[in-house]
């Protein structure tokens, strides 16, 4: 480290306690000026109490922070911003019913006489930060008319109405496009060439060695190092961050493909997808891959009964069936573990038990009471069959782990012995040692002969599992690649909405 | 861009486009179904039917704040009740008596600063203990209203100091004094709401409260003051009212909070927060008023009259939600 440069952002050695946890336990971290350096680990590593503890939400117990060497304390949220230590969340932080000037300075509207709001300099100041932005909309739209990408952009234009030091991205790319996560990047670089210190936050390993100048890693509470992002990889990275290595390589285990279990043919619902035609085998793991709103999501809905298609078939063992409830599909053997797993998956405040028998219950009692032992019964079989880590059936499932959740929400829909079985985003908000349980899950379930269709936004999650990979842009099936002829440059383009060169495959 | 702007002056538009709707079926049914010989659309009917919008027409202002900025108060139709009490038997006290009709300011400060300690009372609590506001201004729906009966059981409270009739049944310029305070409240409050420094971070509070936090808005003092405000207002409504009357039974007020809620929710205002407006909600209550008299000018009884607005709430809100999100995009259920 040259003398003459000193850190924009330098951690020392802080610890935060909290009753019974140790949730950080001695990191120390550097942010030189014109640097992104990349802050990684498992969900629960610390990584979140460390930006709450540097965002003045928490008092750290032990340890101070040094803003361009000088110690600091962080009062509050707004006292770190003032401190020029700006916050770009993942989830947005916005007031949709506002307008765009109003949002980016949130908490801080120019004032004139009696409390009034200076409009005038609202505006123009805010103005002047879009055009450094090069956005496409202004300081008066409605907020919850943009996009999600612009929004995200209304994030950062918020932390450039002051003189940041150090500018804390956290996973800003969850929910952006390809296109989108390059303009990003673009503002990531003006930002460093300004000598903005940045601190990146992501489980995306293709992101943090795109931009990322260095990377430190914390597991459980504890800094376990940094490394030159140059002299690194991906092996490397994860290693540090569980300890172990990872296998997300490309699926080449197929297994025995049985008959036809799911045909659709044609199937279309409104503006949202049209003309979706596709089968999936017994023992078939069918992956489908697009960006957010590509359609993928209300596919699976309609299979499941949630939409009603306009148009098309669906074919179970090559029977029509029609689907107007999950009730109906339940019946005729479709399951779907949705996307939101806490949201729609699970009933958070309910024990293990209860969610896992939640489809079943009216099948399940003993006069008209709920038989204790039937259920506890099959909550036994799926946790041995799972391997899912709980105490025991009362624990209530907003207590678990984001993998055992999920497998509580697979178990549940095993029970139900379907033929067909729809995972959406099966590893969404789950840590990356979970995430290859879940994902092995997966395969040995298309092994026992389920006919299984995963839907993800991660590219080497799809490539990982699938037998099949049907890439979907704009509410069509633009392809469907086998997984020898699958690359990571035809995928993107065939989600991407470019036309494949013909013949090439 | 231009699209939202249109949909969401439409919106607003909405509720006067229902009012000129009300003026014109009543202004005809009223020609062959009214008892008496008036026009429905008399301008001495319509500067009535102002007059007689102003009470709960000031409130709803407060409400619409309060809404706006995420919470909700069912406590102003006591308030408003414990406000005239206040008003009215202070100018018998001992020290007030002796003032004649100097007591007069006095005892509309005395029910003003009521109106406003209610009003703080419902702030702090909802501000301090993070009880919803639903749960905490239902207890002080409760609470206020006891207060009511036990100062006086169940008699009514009467003062009638005619130098204080005379000014509530003036009408300088010819406009009844309750419009012009209504007015007068109407101006401010969008002044306030619309810009002020506070008013913008009540939006704020209202539509993303942890953003709010989360860009350091002081999202407690601000929610007091919008409650101070509400307060404020049911006192100012109170004075405009009973004023005139001189009399207040206990039981006044009982279920105002529910006709100023369902006027504001008419004006577009979300119950969630966010978003709301003040001229909307004018347009709310003077559409419930056009209603509630419209309805009895054709001779319709009260029952009818509570059947008919209800329903219009509902199909109100439902097509409010058919028009802002595509049938299709939403899941069944």
């Amino acid at each position: 480290m040259s003398t003459e440069q000193i850190p924009a952002l330098r951690l020392e050695n802080i610890v935060k306690t909290f009753p019974g946890v140790r949730a950080l336990d001695g990191v120390s971290f550097t942010v030189m000026p014109g640097e992104v350096h990349a802050l990684m680990g498992e969900n629960g590593a610390g990584k979140s109490t460390l930006m709450k503890v540097l965002g003045g939400i928490h008092q750290p117990n032990e340890g101070q922070i040094f803003i361009e060497e000088q110690p600091t304390v962080m009062n509050s949220p707004l006292d770190a911003k003032a401190k020029g230590v700006v916050f770009i969340h993942q989830e947005l932080s916005l007031a949709d019913e506002l307008p765009v000037a109003e949002n980016v300075y949130l908490g801080e509207l120019p004032r004139k006489s009696f409390g009034r709001v200076d409009w005038s300099k609202l505006h123009a100041d805010t103005d002047e930060i879009l055009k450094r932005l090069n956005v496409g909309f202004g300081p008066k739209d409605l907020v919850g008319d943009l996009s999600i990408a612009n929004k995200q952009m209304v994030e950062i234009a918020r932390a450039l109405t002051v003189e940041a030091k150090a500018v804390i991205f956290d996973e800003p790319t969850a929910s952006l496009t390809d296109a989108e996560k390059s303009v990003l990047f673009e503002v990531i670089e003006d930002l460093k060439s300004r000598g903005v210190g940045i601190v990146y936050i992501s489980h995306r390993m293709e992101e943090i060695f795109r931009i990322s100048d260095r990377v430190s890693v914390l597991r459980d509470g504890q800094y376990r190092g940094t490394l030159e992002t140059a002299d690194t990889n991906e092996d490397e990275v994860t290693q540090l961050m569980i300890g172990r290595s990872l296998d997300l390589s490309r699926n080449v285990q197929h297994g025995e493909l049985g008959a036809v279990a799911l045909e659709v043919r044609n199937l279309s619902c409104g503006n949202l997808y049209q003309d979706i035609s596709f089968q999936v085998r017994e023992g078939e793991v069918v992956g489908f891959y697009g960006l957010v709103g590509a359609g993928r999501t209300e596919i699976a809905e309609t299979l499941f009964g949630l939409r009603d298609p306009t148009a098309g078939t669906i074919l179970l063992d090559g029977k029509e069936t029609t689907i107007h409830s999950p009730i109906d599909a339940i019946e005729a053997g479709i399951s779907l573990v949705p996307e939101d797993r806490k949201g729609q998956g699970l009933v958070l405040g309910m024990n293990c038990r209860d969610n896992m028998t939640l489809p079943q219950v009216d099948d399940m009692t003993a006069g008209s009471f709920v038989s204790d032992g039937a259920e506890v019964a099959i909550f036994d079989q799926y946790r041995d069959k799972l391997e899912i880590k709980t105490p025991g059936w009362k624990q209530l499932v907003g207590n678990l782990s984001g993998g055992n959740q999920q497998k509580i929400v697979i178990g549940k829909w095993l029970s139900m012995h379907p033929r067909v079985l729809i995972v959406d985003e099966p590893t969404r908000g789950i840590d990356v040692g979970s995430k290859s349980e879940i994902h092995k899950l997966i395969r040995e379930l298309a092994g026992q002969g389920y006919a299984v269709i995963v839907i993800s936004s991660e590219m080497p999650e799809v490539l990982h599992v699938s037998d099949r990979i049907i890439a979907m842009f704009h509410g069509r099936i633009t392809r469907t690649f086998t997984s020898d002829e699958v690359t990571e440059d035809n995928l993107v383009q065939a989600i991407s909405g470019i036309t494949p060169e013909q013949g090439a495959a | 861009m231009q699209k939202s702007v249109l949909k969401n002056h439409a919106k607003e538009g909405a509720i006067w486009g229902f009012i000129v709707l009300e003026l014109i079926f009543f202004g005809i049914a009223g020609e062959y179904m009214s008892m008496t010989e008036t026009a429905f659309l008399a301008p001495d009917n319509m500067i009535l039917l102002l007059k007689q919008s102003a009470p709960l027409g000031i409130i709803a202002l407060g409400m619409t704040i309060v809404m706006i900025n995420g919470n909700i108060d069912l406590s102003v139709g006591a308030t408003f009740a414990l406000c005239a009490i206040v008003m009215l038997d202070s100018m018998t006290w001992p020290i007030l008596a002796p003032l004649g009709n100097w007591a007069i300011p006095f005892a509309w400060g005395l029910a003003l600063m009521t109106g406003m300690l209610m009003g703080l009372i419902n702030g702090l609590i909802v501000w301090k203990t993070g009880v919803d506001a639903f749960i905490v201004t239902l207890g002080a729906m409760l609470g206020f209203r006891g207060l009511v009966f036990m100062y006086n059981g169940e008699q009514p409270t009467f003062h009638l100091n005619w130098t204080m009739v005379d000014i509530a049944e003036s009408a300088p310029l010819g406009i009844p004094l309750p419009i012009l305070v209504f007015a007068v409240c109407i101006a401010v409050v969008w002044w306030i709401m619309n810009r002020t420094v506070h008013g913008r971070n009540a939006y704020a509070i209202g539509d993303n409260r942890e953003a709010a936090v989360n860009a350091g808005i002081k999202v407690g003092p601000h929610m007091v003051w919008n409650y101070v405000l509400i307060g404020f207002l049911a006192a100012l409504s109170s004075i405009t009212f009973y004023s005139e009357s001189g009399s207040v039974n206990p039981n006044d007020g009982m279920l105002y909070e529910l006709w100023i809620i369902t006027a504001v929710v008419l004006g577009g205002t979300k119950l969630t927060g966010g978003r709301g407006s003040i001229i909307a909600t004018v347009g709310g209550i003077l559409a419930i008023q056009l209603m509630r008299k419209g309805l009895g000018f054709i001779g319709a009884d009260t029952a009818m009259v509570n059947l008919v607005i209800g329903s219009i709430l509902i199909a109100v809100l439902y097509l409010d939600r058919q028009l802002n999100r595509k049938g299709e995009e939403e899941l069944k259920i």
